[in-house]
């Protein structure tokens, strides 16, 4: 193997990581919230995979102008999710934590059979876009640009994600909910509105995760059992809460995934993400970033 | 504040305890005559798999319900069981019925390996990491030529026999096989659920400070629980591979396998003794109903049904279906006081 | 000496919860742990029970060292704890709570079933045993808990505030219950705020502030040491006594 092809699969690693990491980003960011994971969060994904498919194919609107409209498609789901089936889950006072599992786990069947009855089982594919098929070349590294777009655009939702946390009231009101969600009301913050806000935007990342995704993947019901799992892997492996801890763990998998493609073999690189995470888990269980 | 009135005549527990064994006779009993009510092949397949799937419901429910270590990952240990037995059988002709028990015990001490990492970890955390253990076997047996990989071991029919749990003439004895087995284990959650185990179980799954305070030892007692699911998960995985005539990753280690042994329970009722038979009651042939009356498996109407199901019934009555039927709840006489002093009031 | 506390120190970030106390509780005694907010008390239980480790210090009960050992350890080697807000199993009936603890010495359920019903009696919680935790009164989940942590056949029992919040008449009751565990022959150090009640309950009595010990010895001398006063009793206390004396 030449020293150009590792960095070729390194450079595809990284940028495939950049994706795991937003996806992983909306994980963590409702659960650091409210201490909620979202099981259905890969068939979150595959909505927004599906709405950008049926934007283009309908409409002919290219992902790259379909994303505002999905990713608030996307915030809708997440504001609405929250509001009839969280909320209820969360005010029960036995098994609360149970239950939060298992709606989100129905909802999640629910979503894939809905997709299924729509659009059928098989795979479908995004073809003849704006972007589609077309590679840079960089130093002898080919990049494809649907995938460089995609990384490009989760760098530029992460950066909107930190300065939203960071400098605007209402991500001071977020992290201020996330540190004490009891007191908050106190000071006239409604947690409710909160919770259902950060729901929207966890959401929304995914999104604009799928809608870039979109662009050089399939598109099938069963998407989301493949993402869901890597997204819960890279929160855990970055720490719940953390959007750090997602952005480094993302790229530490998306890394290791194309690494243990070739070293391995193509069908075992899924384990090597797993032992990654595993290994992690068992010396911190909280994470490299998170607060148990 | 010592109380003069007279105890109640009746121990409830006991009341209790009589009662289910009763409802569990009789239901055994209907069991085991049903084929002769039911005697259109589909139907008695379809009977097939919901007996099969309320016994693995059940020993779920050792772990998941009683315990609350919500394992997504249980597909695994039904692999497990079934790989082991099939091998057992291929290459050292090990009749599957003695090899039902290396089964369960492999499978069990799998468990164990899975646990000591994994119950370190609280709530979600454990949740999901048992969501990568199974995917991580589902993986490595694909990729193990040895027993198959992808392609899978099929299994030859030599003769009619129960030794070798082979039978083609009819499918009933397997499904008198599955029977057994699921009465083994709601037999074991009734025994269970009285014993120190049981009681050290809920306690955890109630409130793990004061458990410990009280003397439980914590991870002792989720491992205990883990090896008793996975040990009968094991077992009802060998008679599946031989009921199918065939084992491979997909249809033994499967994530929707996994979805599929944990719903029962929600729908029925977690923690309790007739949730998980109650469950899958409903669900396997409500599953079974609208994939073919609706057209055929493809059409994703029978998953909407399923999540739909298992959203409703996780936040508005999170006790499951078997809320509905006092007879069937440990409580029922507490729930019966409520009720009175309300009505008084 | 049933407890040995030597040289106990617990430290969190920023706070040293508990500074080098030291002090022993006989058999058969009661000893009092009072002591403003923040003085450390619940922190010491929490060490004494197992949940928590000191950062330095030893903890010997019936001899042996029990520094180390976690929660569950200490409830089996005799060590019973309730908690200053109260956790019963909601989800489980008064009867099975109460087994709950009388498991940690009997594994079999028909004996633990009739130590638990032994203990209701006990207890005066024998009519409630088939209701639910969660529908008890606030008094009765008390005594619950004060009822399991008995079943699970302690030789020292720590009572976290068990007196406190309730009515004068309650509390007379709840001090019977104290003196008749006692009769069994259980050992108890018990954290109390309400001097009226628990001065005259206990034998001994050892004072805690901001974490160190300031006092100890018989109530009749702790509420006229001059540092108790000035640090937790007050002026009234002592012209109430003064009075009273």
């Amino acid at each position: 193997m030449t020293a150009e092809t590792l960095i070729q699969i390194i450079v595809s690693g990284l940028l495939t990581g950049l994706i795991y990491a937003l996806i992983a980003a909306g994980l963590s960011l409702i659960f650091g919230l409210m201490d909620v994971v979202n099981f259905a969060h890969g068939e979150f994904l595959m909505v927004a995979m599906y709405a950008a498919f049926f934007l283009w194919v309908a409409f002919a609107l290219d992902p790259l102008l379909a994303l505002p409209v999905v990713a608030g498609f996307l915030f809708l789901i997440g504001v609405m999710v929250y509001r009839v089936f969280i909320t209820r889950a969360l005010s029960l006072k036995v098994n609360s934590g149970m239950a939060q599992i298992f709606v989100t786990f129905g909802l999640a069947i629910f979503l894939r059979g809905v997709a299924q009855f729509a659009f059928g089982p098989d795979f479908r594919a995004i073809r003849g876009a704006f972007l589609s098929d077309k590679t840079m070349s960089v130093a002898g590294i080919y990049l494809p640009l649907p995938q460089l777009a995609g990384a490009a655009v989760c760098v530029a939702a992460f950066l909107g994600l930190w300065l939203l946390t960071t400098r605007t009231d209402f991500g001071r009101a977020l992290e201020a909910t996330r540190e004490d969600r009891e007191a908050v009301a106190l000071i006239g913050i409604d947690r409710h509105y909160i919770f259902s806000v950060g729901w929207g935007i966890g959401a929304a990342t995914v999104g604009i995760a799928g809608t870039m995704l979109a662009l050089f993947y399939y598109v099938s019901p069963i998407i989301g059992d493949v993402f869901a799992l890597i997204a819960f892997v890279t929160v855990a492996l970055g720490g719940f809460g953390s959007l750090m801890g997602a952005l480094i763990a993302g790229l530490a998998i998306g890394l290791v995934e194309a690494l243990t493609a070739i070293l391995i073999s193509p069908a075992m690189k899924q384990i090597g993400i797993f032992a990654l995470y595993l290994l992690v888990i068992f010396l911190r269980p909280r994470g490299l970033f998170g607060k148990l | 504040m010592a109380s003069s009135e007279p105890r109640a005549p009746l121990d409830a527990e006991a009341r209790y305890r009589r009662r289910q064994a009763r409802i569990g006779g009789l239901v055994l009993a209907a069991l085991v005559l049903a084929p002769l009510a039911i005697r259109d092949p589909y139907w008695q397949n379809v009977l097939i798999l919901t007996v099969m799937y309320a016994g693995l419901a059940q020993a779920w429910n050792i772990l998941g319900g009683y315990c609350g270590q919500i394992s997504l990952g249980q597909a695994l240990f039904f692999g497990i069981g079934g790989y082991v037995a099939t091998v057992l059988d291929a290459s050292a002709g090990v009749p599957t019925l003695l090899g039902l028990v290396p089964a369960g015990i492999a499978a069990a001490l799998a468990s164990l390996l899975v646990g000591w990492p994994c119950f370190r970890m609280s709530g979600h955390y454990y949740a999901i990491a048992t969501l990568v253990v199974a995917q991580i076997g589902y993986l490595l047996f694909l990729n193990w030529d040895a027993v198959g990989g992808a392609s899978g071991i099929f299994i030859p029919y030599v003769a009619e026999s129960w030794p070798h749990l082979q039978f083609r003439s009819s499918k009933l004895p397997y499904y008198y096989a599955f029977l057994a087995l699921a009465a083994i284990v709601w037999l074991a959650s009734y025994a269970l659920e009285n014993s120190r185990w049981g009681f050290s179980w809920r306690a955890i799954k109630d409130d793990p400070i004061a458990a410990e305070s009280v003397g439980v030892r914590i991870f002792r007692a989720k491992l205990v629980a883990a090896a008793a699911s996975a040990f009968f998960t094991g077992i009802i995985g060998a008679v599946y591979a031989q009921f199918v005539a065939f084992i491979d990753p997909d249809s033994v280690l499967s994530g929707q396998l996994s979805i599929l042994i944990t719903l029962p329970a929600v729908l029925g009722g977690v923690g309790t003794l007739w949730g998980p038979a109650l469950g899958a009651a409903i669900l396997i042939p409500l599953s079974e109903a609208t994939r073919s009356y609706v057209g055929g498996s493809g059409s994703g109407l029978d998953l909407i049904v399923y999540g739909a199901l298992v959203m409703v019934v996780a936040v508005a009555k999170p006790q499951g279906l078997v809320g509905l039927v006092p007879a069937l709840q440990r409580h029922a006489a507490a729930a019966r006081v409520r009720r009175e002093a309300a009505r008084a009031a | 000496m049933l407890l040995e506390l030597d040289r106990v120190t617990r430290r969190f970030v920023g706070l040293v919860a508990n500074d080098a106390v030291s002090f022993a509780v006989a058999e058969g005694e009661i000893l009092g742990l009072i002591g403003p907010n923040g003085a450390g008390k619940t922190t010491l239980f929490n060490l004494i029970s197992g949940m928590l480790k000191p950062s330095s210090g030893r903890i010997r009960f019936a001899g042996e060292d029990v520094t180390e050992l976690g929660a569950a350890a200490c409830a089996r080697r005799g060590i019973a704890r309730t908690f200053q807000v109260v956790r019963n199993f909601e989800t489980m009936t008064v009867l099975e709570n109460v087994m709950v603890g009388a498991f940690n010495r009997l594994p079999a359920s028909a004996a633990a079933k009739a130590a638990a019903l032994e203990i209701l009696d006990f207890t005066g919680l024998g009519a409630r045993r088939d209701a639910l935790a969660s529908a008890l009164t606030p008094p009765e989940k008390r005594r619950l808990e004060v009822a399991r942590a008995l079943a699970t056949g302690p030789k020292l029992l720590l009572l976290d505030e068990v007196l406190t919040g309730l009515t004068p008449t309650e509390a007379q009751a709840g001090v019977e219950l104290v003196r008749a565990i006692r009769r069994r022959g259980v050992t108890i150090l018990m954290v109390e705020h309400v001097m009226e009640v628990v001065m005259p309950l206990v034998d001994r009595a050892v004072v805690l502030d901001l974490g160190r010990v300031i006092a100890e010895g018989k109530p009749a001398d702790i509420v006229r040491n001059e540092t108790v006063i000035a640090a937790y009793l007050g002026e009234r206390y002592r012209r109430r006594v003064e009075a009273g004396a």
